[in-house]
Protein backbone atom coordinates (compact mmCIF):
# COMPACT_ATOMS: atom_id res chain seq x y z
CA UNK A 1 0.00 0.00 0.00
CA UNK A 2 1.56 3.71 -1.14
CA UNK A 3 0.73 6.97 -2.70
CA UNK A 4 3.21 7.33 -5.38
CA UNK A 5 3.92 10.01 -7.94
CA UNK A 6 4.93 8.51 -11.63
CA UNK A 7 6.90 10.94 -13.56
CA UNK A 8 3.33 13.24 -12.54
CA UNK A 9 3.94 16.96 -14.05
CA UNK A 10 1.70 19.83 -13.52
CA UNK A 11 1.02 22.61 -15.77
CA UNK A 12 -1.20 25.27 -14.08
CA UNK A 13 -4.43 27.24 -16.54
CA UNK A 14 -2.07 29.81 -17.06
CA UNK A 15 0.40 27.67 -18.94
CA UNK A 16 3.28 27.48 -15.70
CA UNK A 17 4.81 24.42 -15.36
CA UNK A 18 4.94 23.49 -11.84
CA UNK A 19 5.93 20.51 -11.56
CA UNK A 20 8.22 18.98 -13.92
CA UNK A 21 8.48 14.87 -13.93
CA UNK A 22 8.26 13.88 -10.17
CA UNK A 23 8.63 10.40 -9.03
CA UNK A 24 7.67 9.82 -5.27
CA UNK A 25 7.20 6.46 -3.53
CA UNK A 26 5.65 6.85 0.13
CA UNK A 27 4.33 3.84 2.07
CA UNK A 28 1.81 3.32 4.15
CA UNK A 29 2.91 3.53 7.92
CA UNK A 30 5.91 5.72 6.61
CA UNK A 31 6.67 9.49 7.64
CA UNK A 32 8.03 11.78 4.84
CA UNK A 33 9.24 15.62 4.93
CA UNK A 34 9.21 17.90 2.07
CA UNK A 35 11.06 20.49 2.25
CA UNK A 36 12.29 23.36 -0.62
CA UNK A 37 12.63 26.91 -2.05
CA UNK A 38 9.39 28.90 -2.44
CA UNK A 39 7.27 28.46 -5.27
CA UNK A 40 9.16 24.46 -5.85
CA UNK A 41 6.14 23.16 -6.35
CA UNK A 42 5.89 21.61 -3.00
CA UNK A 43 2.19 22.56 -2.97
CA UNK A 44 1.15 21.23 -6.08
CA UNK A 45 2.92 18.21 -6.10
CA UNK A 46 0.68 17.16 -3.18
CA UNK A 47 -2.42 18.71 -4.50
CA UNK A 48 -1.60 15.91 -6.60
CA UNK A 49 -1.06 13.27 -4.42
CA UNK A 50 -4.74 14.19 -2.68
CA UNK A 51 -6.69 14.20 -6.20
CA UNK A 52 -7.44 18.05 -5.94
CA UNK A 53 -4.86 18.35 -9.53
CA UNK A 54 -4.81 15.64 -11.68
CA UNK A 55 -1.31 15.50 -13.41
CA UNK A 56 -0.55 16.71 -16.97
CA UNK A 57 1.39 14.52 -17.90
CA UNK A 58 2.55 11.03 -16.14
CA UNK A 59 0.65 9.24 -13.12
CA UNK A 60 -0.43 9.46 -9.84
CA UNK A 61 -1.81 6.38 -7.71
CA UNK A 62 -3.30 6.39 -4.95
CA UNK A 63 -3.00 2.26 -3.40
CA UNK A 64 -2.47 1.16 -7.04
CA UNK A 65 -5.40 2.80 -8.07
CA UNK A 66 -4.72 5.43 -10.90
CA UNK A 67 -6.09 9.31 -9.56
CA UNK A 68 -7.85 9.74 -13.20
CA UNK A 69 -10.12 6.97 -12.03
CA UNK A 70 -11.15 8.30 -9.24
CA UNK A 71 -13.15 11.31 -8.09
CA UNK A 72 -11.49 14.20 -6.02
CA UNK A 73 -14.15 13.06 -2.97
CA UNK A 74 -13.22 9.73 -2.80
CA UNK A 75 -9.48 9.86 -3.18
CA UNK A 76 -10.01 12.51 -0.45
CA UNK A 77 -11.00 9.90 1.83
CA UNK A 78 -7.98 7.96 1.63
CA UNK A 79 -5.56 10.76 1.62
CA UNK A 80 -6.22 13.53 4.00
CA UNK A 81 -4.52 17.13 3.31
CA UNK A 82 -4.88 19.89 5.34
CA UNK A 83 -4.18 22.95 3.37
CA UNK A 84 -1.50 25.58 3.71
CA UNK A 85 -3.83 28.48 4.16
CA UNK A 86 -6.68 27.27 6.50
CA UNK A 87 -8.87 29.63 5.24
CA UNK A 88 -9.42 27.49 2.04
CA UNK A 89 -10.48 24.74 3.85
CA UNK A 90 -12.99 25.82 6.46
CA UNK A 91 -16.62 26.61 5.80
CA UNK A 92 -18.55 26.67 8.66
CA UNK A 93 -19.42 28.90 11.28
CA UNK A 94 -18.60 27.04 14.33
CA UNK A 95 -15.36 24.92 15.14
CA UNK A 96 -17.72 22.22 15.76
CA UNK A 97 -19.77 21.63 12.99
CA UNK A 98 -16.50 22.22 10.75
CA UNK A 99 -14.69 19.05 12.41
CA UNK A 100 -18.77 17.03 12.31
CA UNK A 101 -19.02 18.56 8.92
CA UNK A 102 -17.81 15.46 6.89
CA UNK A 103 -18.54 12.54 9.19
CA UNK A 104 -21.72 13.70 9.03
CA UNK A 105 -22.07 13.97 5.23
CA UNK A 106 -21.24 10.50 5.34
CA UNK A 107 -23.85 9.57 7.33
CA UNK A 108 -21.43 8.27 9.99
CA UNK A 109 -23.47 6.78 13.17
CA UNK A 110 -23.51 8.91 15.94
CA UNK A 111 -21.41 7.04 18.37
CA UNK A 112 -18.40 6.39 15.47
CA UNK A 113 -18.71 9.91 15.03
CA UNK A 114 -18.15 11.12 18.40
CA UNK A 115 -15.36 9.01 18.98
CA UNK A 116 -13.95 10.30 16.03
CA UNK A 117 -14.12 13.89 16.59
CA UNK A 118 -13.48 13.44 20.67
CA UNK A 119 -9.97 11.65 19.21
CA UNK A 120 -9.44 14.74 17.18
CA UNK A 121 -10.22 17.23 19.30
CA UNK A 122 -7.84 15.35 22.20
CA UNK A 123 -5.39 15.87 19.86
CA UNK A 124 -5.52 18.82 18.35
CA UNK A 125 -5.82 20.70 21.96
CA UNK A 126 -9.17 22.82 20.12
CA UNK A 127 -11.39 21.45 23.16
CA UNK A 128 -11.86 25.07 24.64
CA UNK A 129 -12.34 26.78 21.06
CA UNK A 130 -15.37 24.38 20.16
CA UNK A 131 -18.40 26.69 20.68
CA UNK A 132 -16.50 29.68 18.08
CA UNK A 133 -16.39 30.51 14.86
CA UNK A 134 -13.66 29.33 13.07
CA UNK A 135 -12.60 32.75 11.78
CA UNK A 136 -12.57 34.86 15.13
CA UNK A 137 -9.64 32.68 16.58
CA UNK A 138 -6.21 33.37 15.98
CA UNK A 139 -4.37 31.91 12.79
CA UNK A 140 -2.20 29.11 14.32
CA UNK A 141 -5.07 27.96 16.24
CA UNK A 142 -7.30 27.99 13.02
CA UNK A 143 -4.85 25.22 11.28
CA UNK A 144 -5.57 22.82 13.89
CA UNK A 145 -8.63 23.11 13.46
CA UNK A 146 -8.03 21.98 9.83
CA UNK A 147 -6.17 19.36 10.92
CA UNK A 148 -9.05 17.87 12.81
CA UNK A 149 -11.19 17.94 10.08
CA UNK A 150 -8.98 15.46 7.89
CA UNK A 151 -8.30 13.53 11.38
CA UNK A 152 -11.76 12.69 11.92
CA UNK A 153 -12.12 10.88 8.52
CA UNK A 154 -8.90 8.99 9.63
CA UNK A 155 -7.51 8.63 6.56
CA UNK A 156 -5.18 5.96 5.60
CA UNK A 157 -2.13 8.51 4.61
CA UNK A 158 -1.92 12.55 5.78
CA UNK A 159 -0.16 15.31 3.85
CA UNK A 160 0.46 18.49 5.99
CA UNK A 161 0.97 21.52 4.23
CA UNK A 162 3.14 24.01 6.49
CA UNK A 163 1.62 22.86 9.89
CA UNK A 164 4.77 24.67 11.93
CA UNK A 165 4.19 27.85 10.14
CA UNK A 166 3.52 30.30 13.45
CA UNK A 167 3.34 27.34 15.82
CA UNK A 168 4.76 28.89 19.33
CA UNK A 169 6.71 26.07 21.39
CA UNK A 170 3.03 24.27 22.75
CA UNK A 171 1.73 23.93 19.08
CA UNK A 172 4.93 22.42 18.17
CA UNK A 173 4.77 20.05 20.25
CA UNK A 174 1.30 19.10 19.87
CA UNK A 175 2.20 18.24 15.99
CA UNK A 176 5.28 16.44 17.16
CA UNK A 177 2.91 14.23 19.43
CA UNK A 178 0.90 13.70 16.85
CA UNK A 179 3.14 12.87 14.17
CA UNK A 180 3.97 10.00 16.77
CA UNK A 181 0.43 9.08 17.30
CA UNK A 182 -0.16 8.71 13.50
CA UNK A 183 2.77 6.83 12.93
CA UNK A 184 2.42 4.62 15.59
CA UNK A 185 -1.42 3.73 14.50
CA UNK A 186 0.26 3.13 11.25
CA UNK A 187 -0.79 6.04 8.74
CA UNK A 188 1.31 7.50 6.27
CA UNK A 189 2.20 11.31 6.53
CA UNK A 190 4.01 13.42 4.37
CA UNK A 191 4.69 16.83 6.07
CA UNK A 192 5.82 19.74 4.20
CA UNK A 193 7.53 22.49 6.24
CA UNK A 194 9.92 24.78 6.09
CA UNK A 195 11.47 24.42 9.49
CA UNK A 196 15.04 22.76 9.79
CA UNK A 197 15.09 22.22 13.45
CA UNK A 198 11.44 20.45 13.10
CA UNK A 199 12.65 18.44 10.50
CA UNK A 200 15.89 17.13 12.06
CA UNK A 201 13.66 16.75 15.43
CA UNK A 202 10.93 14.51 13.63
CA UNK A 203 11.66 12.89 10.11
CA UNK A 204 13.98 10.17 9.18
CA UNK A 205 13.53 10.61 5.57
CA UNK A 206 13.30 14.11 3.64
CA UNK A 207 12.44 14.87 0.32
CA UNK A 208 14.00 17.99 -1.22
CA UNK A 209 12.21 20.26 -4.07
CA UNK A 210 13.76 22.93 -6.21
CA UNK A 211 12.72 24.82 -9.31
CA UNK A 212 9.84 22.33 -9.91
CA UNK A 213 11.63 19.08 -8.98
CA UNK A 214 12.55 16.41 -6.44
CA UNK A 215 16.28 17.09 -6.09
CA UNK A 216 16.99 14.94 -3.21
CA UNK A 217 15.34 11.75 -1.16
CA UNK A 218 17.49 10.85 1.02
CA UNK A 219 17.81 10.43 5.31
CA UNK A 220 17.82 13.65 7.36
CA UNK A 221 21.53 13.14 8.23
CA UNK A 222 22.49 12.88 4.00
CA UNK A 223 20.15 15.60 3.16
CA UNK A 224 21.94 18.22 5.71
CA UNK A 225 25.03 17.18 4.56
CA UNK A 226 24.54 17.82 1.13
CA UNK A 227 25.65 21.40 0.40
CA UNK A 228 25.09 21.84 -2.96
CA UNK A 229 21.24 20.45 -2.25
CA UNK A 230 21.04 23.25 0.60
CA UNK A 231 22.33 25.61 -1.87
CA UNK A 232 19.75 24.96 -4.62
CA UNK A 233 16.53 24.59 -2.42
CA UNK A 234 17.23 27.52 -0.50
CA UNK A 235 17.71 25.65 2.45
CA UNK A 236 19.70 26.44 6.00
CA UNK A 237 21.14 23.36 7.84
CA UNK A 238 19.94 23.05 11.47
CA UNK A 239 21.70 25.47 14.50
CA UNK A 240 23.59 22.66 15.61
CA UNK A 241 24.77 21.26 12.33
CA UNK A 242 25.86 24.49 11.51
CA UNK A 243 27.68 25.28 15.30
CA UNK A 244 29.34 21.87 14.63
CA UNK A 245 30.59 22.46 11.12
CA UNK A 246 31.61 25.60 11.54
CA UNK A 247 33.73 24.45 14.21
CA UNK A 248 35.60 21.51 12.47
CA UNK A 249 33.66 18.64 14.10
CA UNK A 250 31.94 17.02 11.28
CA UNK A 251 29.20 16.60 9.37
CA UNK A 252 25.18 15.83 9.79
CA UNK A 253 25.59 16.49 13.47
CA UNK A 254 21.66 16.89 14.36
CA UNK A 255 21.55 16.63 17.90
CA UNK A 256 22.91 18.60 20.88
CA UNK A 257 23.77 15.93 22.64
CA UNK A 258 26.05 14.17 20.05
CA UNK A 259 27.82 18.29 19.91
CA UNK A 260 28.18 18.17 23.95
CA UNK A 261 29.90 14.57 23.34
CA UNK A 262 32.34 14.93 20.61
CA UNK A 263 33.92 17.85 22.48
CA UNK B 1 11.12 60.82 25.20
CA UNK B 2 10.64 57.47 23.65
CA UNK B 3 9.23 57.46 20.16
CA UNK B 4 6.66 55.31 21.45
CA UNK B 5 5.48 55.32 24.89
CA UNK B 6 2.57 53.17 25.93
CA UNK B 7 1.44 52.80 29.65
CA UNK B 8 -0.80 50.98 31.68
CA UNK B 9 -2.93 49.76 28.76
CA UNK B 10 -5.53 47.67 29.06
CA UNK B 11 -7.83 46.83 26.40
CA UNK B 12 -10.53 44.90 25.23
CA UNK B 13 -11.61 43.76 21.86
CA UNK B 14 -15.31 44.59 21.06
CA UNK B 15 -17.93 42.03 22.41
CA UNK B 16 -15.23 40.41 24.44
CA UNK B 17 -14.65 39.90 28.13
CA UNK B 18 -11.25 39.14 28.50
CA UNK B 19 -9.03 41.51 27.93
CA UNK B 20 -6.62 41.14 24.88
CA UNK B 21 -3.88 43.34 26.37
CA UNK B 22 -3.68 44.49 30.16
CA UNK B 23 -1.13 46.37 31.99
CA UNK B 24 1.05 47.01 29.39
CA UNK B 25 4.03 48.82 29.70
CA UNK B 26 6.63 49.75 27.33
CA UNK B 27 8.94 52.05 25.56
CA UNK B 28 10.02 52.38 22.16
CA UNK B 29 13.03 54.33 21.75
CA UNK B 30 13.70 55.52 18.03
CA UNK B 31 16.19 53.54 15.39
CA UNK B 32 16.02 50.22 17.91
CA UNK B 33 15.22 46.93 16.23
CA UNK B 34 12.45 44.97 18.96
CA UNK B 35 11.82 41.41 18.67
CA UNK B 36 8.28 40.65 20.53
CA UNK B 37 8.34 36.59 21.05
CA UNK B 38 5.91 34.17 22.84
CA UNK B 39 3.52 31.48 22.85
CA UNK B 40 -0.15 31.69 20.53
CA UNK B 41 -2.84 34.32 21.97
CA UNK B 42 -0.01 36.08 24.27
CA UNK B 43 -1.22 39.61 22.69
CA UNK B 44 1.39 40.06 20.54
CA UNK B 45 -0.30 41.27 17.34
CA UNK B 46 -2.68 43.48 20.10
CA UNK B 47 0.44 45.21 20.65
CA UNK B 48 1.49 45.91 17.16
CA UNK B 49 -2.09 46.85 16.21
CA UNK B 50 -1.91 49.40 19.43
CA UNK B 51 1.44 50.80 17.98
CA UNK B 52 0.19 51.17 14.39
CA UNK B 53 -2.97 52.65 16.35
CA UNK B 54 -5.26 50.06 15.01
CA UNK B 55 -6.49 50.15 18.65
CA UNK B 56 -8.30 52.45 18.63
CA UNK B 57 -8.95 54.21 15.37
CA UNK B 58 -10.33 50.79 13.37
CA UNK B 59 -11.05 48.48 16.36
CA UNK B 60 -13.02 50.13 18.91
CA UNK B 61 -13.28 48.55 22.08
CA UNK B 62 -12.16 49.31 25.41
CA UNK B 63 -8.91 51.07 25.78
CA UNK B 64 -7.63 52.46 28.80
CA UNK B 65 -3.85 53.63 29.92
CA UNK B 66 -2.13 56.17 27.76
CA UNK B 67 -0.24 55.42 24.12
CA UNK B 68 2.10 58.34 22.78
CA UNK B 69 3.36 57.78 19.97
CA UNK B 70 6.24 60.23 18.19
CA UNK B 71 4.58 62.97 21.18
CA UNK B 72 0.91 62.97 20.14
CA UNK B 73 -1.49 60.74 22.09
CA UNK B 74 -2.89 58.36 19.60
CA UNK B 75 -6.10 59.38 19.83
CA UNK B 76 -5.58 62.77 18.22
CA UNK B 77 -3.43 61.65 15.45
CA UNK B 78 -5.13 61.53 12.19
CA UNK B 79 -5.46 58.21 11.18
CA UNK B 80 -3.86 59.22 7.28
CA UNK B 81 -0.83 60.54 9.43
CA UNK B 82 -0.08 57.80 10.92
CA UNK B 83 -0.48 55.15 8.29
CA UNK B 84 2.71 57.33 6.48
CA UNK B 85 4.00 57.14 9.51
CA UNK B 86 4.07 53.45 10.34
CA UNK B 87 4.42 50.73 8.51
CA UNK B 88 2.50 47.49 8.87
CA UNK B 89 2.90 44.06 7.45
CA UNK B 90 -0.31 41.94 8.91
CA UNK B 91 0.35 38.32 10.23
CA UNK B 92 -1.52 36.15 7.42
CA UNK B 93 0.06 36.65 4.17
CA UNK B 94 -3.36 35.47 2.33
CA UNK B 95 -5.26 38.47 4.02
CA UNK B 96 -2.89 41.56 3.65
CA UNK B 97 -2.54 41.10 -0.59
CA UNK B 98 -5.90 43.06 -1.55
CA UNK B 99 -7.23 40.66 -4.25
CA UNK B 100 -8.29 43.24 -6.47
CA UNK B 101 -5.19 44.36 -8.21
CA UNK B 102 -4.90 42.19 -11.26
CA UNK B 103 -1.10 42.21 -11.12
CA UNK B 104 1.32 41.48 -8.61
CA UNK B 105 3.05 45.16 -10.03
CA UNK B 106 -0.43 47.02 -9.60
CA UNK B 107 -0.48 44.85 -6.10
CA UNK B 108 2.96 46.50 -4.72
CA UNK B 109 1.83 49.77 -6.23
CA UNK B 110 -1.46 50.05 -4.22
CA UNK B 111 -0.13 51.29 -1.69
CA UNK B 112 2.25 54.42 -3.06
CA UNK B 113 -0.70 55.59 -5.26
CA UNK B 114 -2.43 55.75 -1.69
CA UNK B 115 1.03 57.70 -0.41
CA UNK B 116 0.36 59.82 -3.69
CA UNK B 117 3.16 59.19 -5.22
CA UNK B 118 4.16 60.44 -9.00
CA UNK B 119 4.01 57.74 -11.31
CA UNK B 120 7.65 57.21 -12.29
CA UNK B 121 8.99 57.00 -8.99
CA UNK B 122 6.40 54.76 -7.58
CA UNK B 123 7.35 52.24 -11.07
CA UNK B 124 10.88 53.05 -10.02
CA UNK B 125 10.33 51.94 -6.73
CA UNK B 126 8.41 48.90 -7.50
CA UNK B 127 11.21 47.86 -9.46
CA UNK B 128 13.43 48.48 -6.56
CA UNK B 129 11.63 46.47 -3.83
CA UNK B 130 10.97 43.67 -5.95
CA UNK B 131 14.77 43.12 -6.97
CA UNK B 132 15.59 43.30 -3.17
CA UNK B 133 13.08 40.37 -2.58
CA UNK B 134 13.42 38.74 -5.87
CA UNK B 135 9.62 38.55 -7.13
CA UNK B 136 10.76 39.97 -10.62
CA UNK B 137 9.80 37.43 -12.44
CA UNK B 138 6.59 37.70 -10.70
CA UNK B 139 5.64 40.81 -11.24
CA UNK B 140 2.50 40.48 -14.16
CA UNK B 141 1.80 37.61 -12.45
CA UNK B 142 -1.83 37.49 -10.90
CA UNK B 143 -1.27 37.60 -6.62
CA UNK B 144 -3.90 35.20 -6.42
CA UNK B 145 -1.70 32.64 -8.51
CA UNK B 146 1.14 32.53 -6.44
CA UNK B 147 2.77 29.87 -3.81
CA UNK B 148 2.05 30.46 -0.29
CA UNK B 149 5.51 31.83 0.13
CA UNK B 150 5.63 33.85 -2.35
CA UNK B 151 2.35 35.99 -1.88
CA UNK B 152 4.10 36.73 1.74
CA UNK B 153 7.39 38.56 0.03
CA UNK B 154 4.84 40.49 -2.33
CA UNK B 155 2.83 41.26 0.63
CA UNK B 156 6.54 42.52 2.90
CA UNK B 157 7.18 44.32 -0.87
CA UNK B 158 4.19 45.98 -0.58
CA UNK B 159 4.58 47.62 2.93
CA UNK B 160 8.56 47.89 2.19
CA UNK B 161 7.95 50.01 -0.88
CA UNK B 162 6.38 53.02 1.19
CA UNK B 163 9.72 53.50 3.38
CA UNK B 164 7.98 54.57 6.85
CA UNK B 165 9.80 55.93 9.74
CA UNK B 166 8.19 52.92 11.64
CA UNK B 167 7.89 49.56 10.78
CA UNK B 168 5.57 47.25 12.48
CA UNK B 169 6.42 43.39 10.77
CA UNK B 170 4.22 40.84 11.96
CA UNK B 171 5.49 37.22 11.19
CA UNK B 172 6.64 38.29 8.06
CA UNK B 173 8.54 34.79 7.44
CA UNK B 174 5.92 32.15 8.85
CA UNK B 175 5.62 30.65 5.09
CA UNK B 176 9.02 31.29 3.91
CA UNK B 177 12.09 29.25 2.88
CA UNK B 178 15.09 29.38 5.47
CA UNK B 179 17.43 31.64 2.87
CA UNK B 180 14.50 33.83 1.54
CA UNK B 181 13.49 34.36 5.80
CA UNK B 182 17.54 34.82 6.28
CA UNK B 183 17.37 37.99 3.05
CA UNK B 184 14.00 39.32 5.24
CA UNK B 185 15.81 39.37 8.06
CA UNK B 186 18.92 41.49 6.62
CA UNK B 187 16.65 43.46 4.57
CA UNK B 188 15.18 44.42 8.11
CA UNK B 189 18.52 44.83 9.35
CA UNK B 190 19.46 46.98 6.81
CA UNK B 191 16.22 49.94 7.33
CA UNK B 192 17.53 49.40 10.98
CA UNK B 193 20.84 50.89 10.14
CA UNK B 194 19.21 53.68 7.68
CA UNK B 195 17.56 54.89 11.43
CA UNK B 196 13.81 53.35 11.17
CA UNK B 197 12.39 51.52 13.96
CA UNK B 198 11.28 48.08 14.08
CA UNK B 199 9.00 46.44 16.06
CA UNK B 200 8.88 42.93 14.57
CA UNK B 201 6.84 39.43 16.17
CA UNK B 202 8.38 36.22 15.01
CA UNK B 203 8.90 32.81 16.48
CA UNK B 204 12.20 32.17 14.86
CA UNK B 205 14.37 32.47 18.21
CA UNK B 206 17.65 31.92 15.76
CA UNK B 207 16.94 35.05 13.62
CA UNK B 208 15.79 37.35 16.57
CA UNK B 209 18.96 36.23 18.22
CA UNK B 210 21.09 37.45 16.00
CA UNK B 211 19.23 40.38 14.94
CA UNK B 212 17.43 42.53 17.62
CA UNK B 213 18.60 44.70 20.00
CA UNK B 214 15.96 44.22 22.64
CA UNK B 215 13.58 41.57 23.27
CA UNK B 216 9.68 41.68 24.53
CA UNK B 217 8.19 38.80 25.76
CA UNK B 218 4.57 38.50 26.17
CA UNK B 219 2.42 36.00 27.66
CA UNK B 220 -1.73 36.12 28.48
CA UNK B 221 -1.88 39.28 27.25
CA UNK B 222 0.81 41.52 28.87
CA UNK B 223 4.79 42.15 28.89
CA UNK B 224 6.83 39.50 30.83
CA UNK B 225 10.10 40.14 30.43
CA UNK B 226 11.60 42.76 27.99
CA UNK B 227 15.53 43.75 27.76
CA UNK B 228 18.52 42.99 26.22
CA UNK B 229 18.34 40.35 23.41
CA UNK B 230 21.25 38.10 25.35
CA UNK B 231 20.09 38.82 28.91
CA UNK B 232 16.49 37.49 27.96
CA UNK B 233 17.42 34.64 25.38
CA UNK B 234 20.13 32.28 27.51
CA UNK B 235 17.81 32.23 30.72
CA UNK B 236 15.88 29.19 30.33
CA UNK B 237 13.25 30.32 32.56
CA UNK B 238 11.46 32.15 29.50
CA UNK B 239 10.36 28.22 28.54
CA UNK B 240 7.81 28.56 31.06
CA UNK B 241 6.52 31.59 30.23
CA UNK B 242 6.27 30.29 26.55
CA UNK B 243 9.11 31.20 24.77
CA UNK B 244 11.24 29.25 23.28
CA UNK B 245 15.50 29.38 23.97
CA UNK B 246 17.58 29.27 21.16
CA UNK B 247 19.53 25.79 20.28
CA UNK B 248 22.68 27.30 20.84
CA UNK B 249 22.23 28.56 24.32
CA UNK B 250 20.46 24.74 24.99
CA UNK B 251 23.60 23.75 23.54
CA UNK B 252 25.75 26.27 25.70
CA UNK B 253 23.81 25.27 28.64
CA UNK B 254 24.34 21.12 28.14
CA UNK B 255 28.00 22.20 28.39
CA UNK B 256 27.87 23.58 31.77
CA UNK B 257 25.88 20.81 32.77
CA UNK B 258 28.83 18.01 30.76
CA UNK B 259 31.46 20.00 33.68
CA UNK B 260 32.68 21.87 30.19
CA UNK B 261 31.58 25.46 30.40
CA UNK B 262 31.96 28.13 27.68
CA UNK B 263 32.94 31.44 28.56
CA UNK B 264 29.60 32.44 27.98
CA UNK B 265 25.82 30.99 26.85
CA UNK B 266 26.28 31.53 22.74
CA UNK B 267 22.96 33.07 21.44
CA UNK B 268 24.00 33.00 17.59
CA UNK B 269 25.96 30.19 15.96
CA UNK B 270 28.66 32.47 15.40
CA UNK B 271 29.24 32.92 18.87
CA UNK B 272 28.96 29.55 19.34
CA UNK B 273 31.86 28.75 16.96
CA UNK B 274 34.05 31.32 18.78
CA UNK B 275 33.30 30.09 22.16
CA UNK B 276 33.94 26.73 21.64
CA UNK B 277 37.44 28.08 19.53
CA UNK B 278 38.26 29.66 23.14
CA UNK B 279 37.19 26.56 25.17
CA UNK B 280 39.92 24.24 23.13
CA UNK B 281 42.43 26.63 23.34
CA UNK B 282 41.97 26.03 27.17
CA UNK B 283 42.09 22.40 27.17
CA UNK B 284 45.05 22.65 24.70
N1 LIG C 1 -3.15 28.87 -9.27
C1 LIG C 1 -1.96 29.04 -9.86
N2 LIG C 1 -1.87 29.48 -11.14
C2 LIG C 1 -0.67 29.64 -11.74
N3 LIG C 1 0.52 29.40 -11.14
C3 LIG C 1 0.49 28.97 -9.87
C4 LIG C 1 -0.74 28.77 -9.16
N4 LIG C 1 -0.46 28.34 -7.92
C5 LIG C 1 0.87 28.28 -7.86
N5 LIG C 1 1.46 28.64 -9.02
C6 LIG C 1 2.90 28.70 -9.32
O1 LIG C 1 3.43 27.38 -9.30
C7 LIG C 1 4.70 27.35 -8.65
C8 LIG C 1 4.67 26.32 -7.55
O2 LIG C 1 3.74 26.73 -6.55
P1 LIG C 1 3.52 25.89 -5.22
O3 LIG C 1 2.40 26.53 -4.50
O4 LIG C 1 3.40 24.45 -5.54
O5 LIG C 1 4.92 26.15 -4.50
P2 LIG C 1 5.43 25.72 -3.04
O6 LIG C 1 6.67 24.90 -3.22
O7 LIG C 1 4.33 25.12 -2.27
O8 LIG C 1 5.89 27.12 -2.45
P3 LIG C 1 5.71 27.77 -0.97
O9 LIG C 1 6.86 27.25 -0.16
O10 LIG C 1 5.90 29.22 -1.22
O11 LIG C 1 4.37 27.41 -0.46
C9 LIG C 1 4.97 28.79 -8.18
O12 LIG C 1 5.91 29.40 -9.00
C10 LIG C 1 3.63 29.49 -8.28
O13 LIG C 1 3.77 30.84 -8.68
N1 LIG D 1 -10.10 40.97 16.34
C1 LIG D 1 -10.23 40.34 17.52
N2 LIG D 1 -11.42 40.28 18.16
C2 LIG D 1 -11.54 39.65 19.33
N3 LIG D 1 -10.53 39.06 19.99
C3 LIG D 1 -9.31 39.09 19.42
C4 LIG D 1 -9.10 39.72 18.16
N4 LIG D 1 -7.80 39.60 17.83
C5 LIG D 1 -7.24 38.89 18.86
N5 LIG D 1 -8.14 38.60 19.80
C6 LIG D 1 -7.87 37.89 21.07
O1 LIG D 1 -6.88 38.61 21.79
C7 LIG D 1 -5.94 37.71 22.40
C8 LIG D 1 -4.54 38.06 21.95
O2 LIG D 1 -4.46 37.74 20.56
P1 LIG D 1 -3.27 38.20 19.62
O3 LIG D 1 -3.70 37.92 18.23
O4 LIG D 1 -2.86 39.57 19.95
O5 LIG D 1 -2.13 37.17 20.06
P2 LIG D 1 -0.75 36.80 19.35
O6 LIG D 1 0.28 36.79 20.41
O7 LIG D 1 -0.52 37.66 18.19
O8 LIG D 1 -1.00 35.30 18.88
P3 LIG D 1 -0.47 34.50 17.59
O9 LIG D 1 0.89 33.97 17.91
O10 LIG D 1 -1.46 33.39 17.49
O11 LIG D 1 -0.49 35.39 16.42
C9 LIG D 1 -6.39 36.31 22.04
O12 LIG D 1 -7.13 35.79 23.11
C10 LIG D 1 -7.24 36.52 20.81
O13 LIG D 1 -8.24 35.52 20.71
MG1 LIG E 1 3.24 25.73 -0.64
MG1 LIG F 1 -0.32 37.28 16.16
Amino acid sequence: MSIELRHASFRYPDNYLANDDLNLVVEQGESVAIVGQNGAGKTTAVKMLNGLYRPTKGDVLVDGVNTREKTAAVIGRTVGYVFQNPDDQIFNQNVRAEIEYMPRRLKMPEPEMKRRVDRAVELTGLKKYMGKNPFDIPYPIRKFVTIADVLAMEPKYIIFDEPTAGQDKHGTELLENLLKVLKAEGVGVVTITHDMEFVARNFDRVVVMAKKRIIADDTAKAVFSNDEVMEQAKLKKPQICQVAEMAGLGKGILTIEELVELL
Amino acid sequence: MALIEIRDVTYKYPFTKKPALHDVNCSIEKGKFYGVIGENGGGKTSLCNLMRGLIPHFYNGELTGIVNIDGTEVRDWNTGELAAKIGYVFQNPFTQISGIKPTVFEEIGMGLENLGMEKEAMIHRILEVSKELDIEDLLQKDPNAMSGGQRQRVAFASILAMDQDIMVIDEPTSQLDPQTTEKVFDIIGQLKNSGKTIILVEHKIDLIARYCDEVILMQGGTIVRQGATADILTDTSIEELGAVVPQTALFGHAMVRAGKSLERIPITVEDAVEQIRKWKEVQA
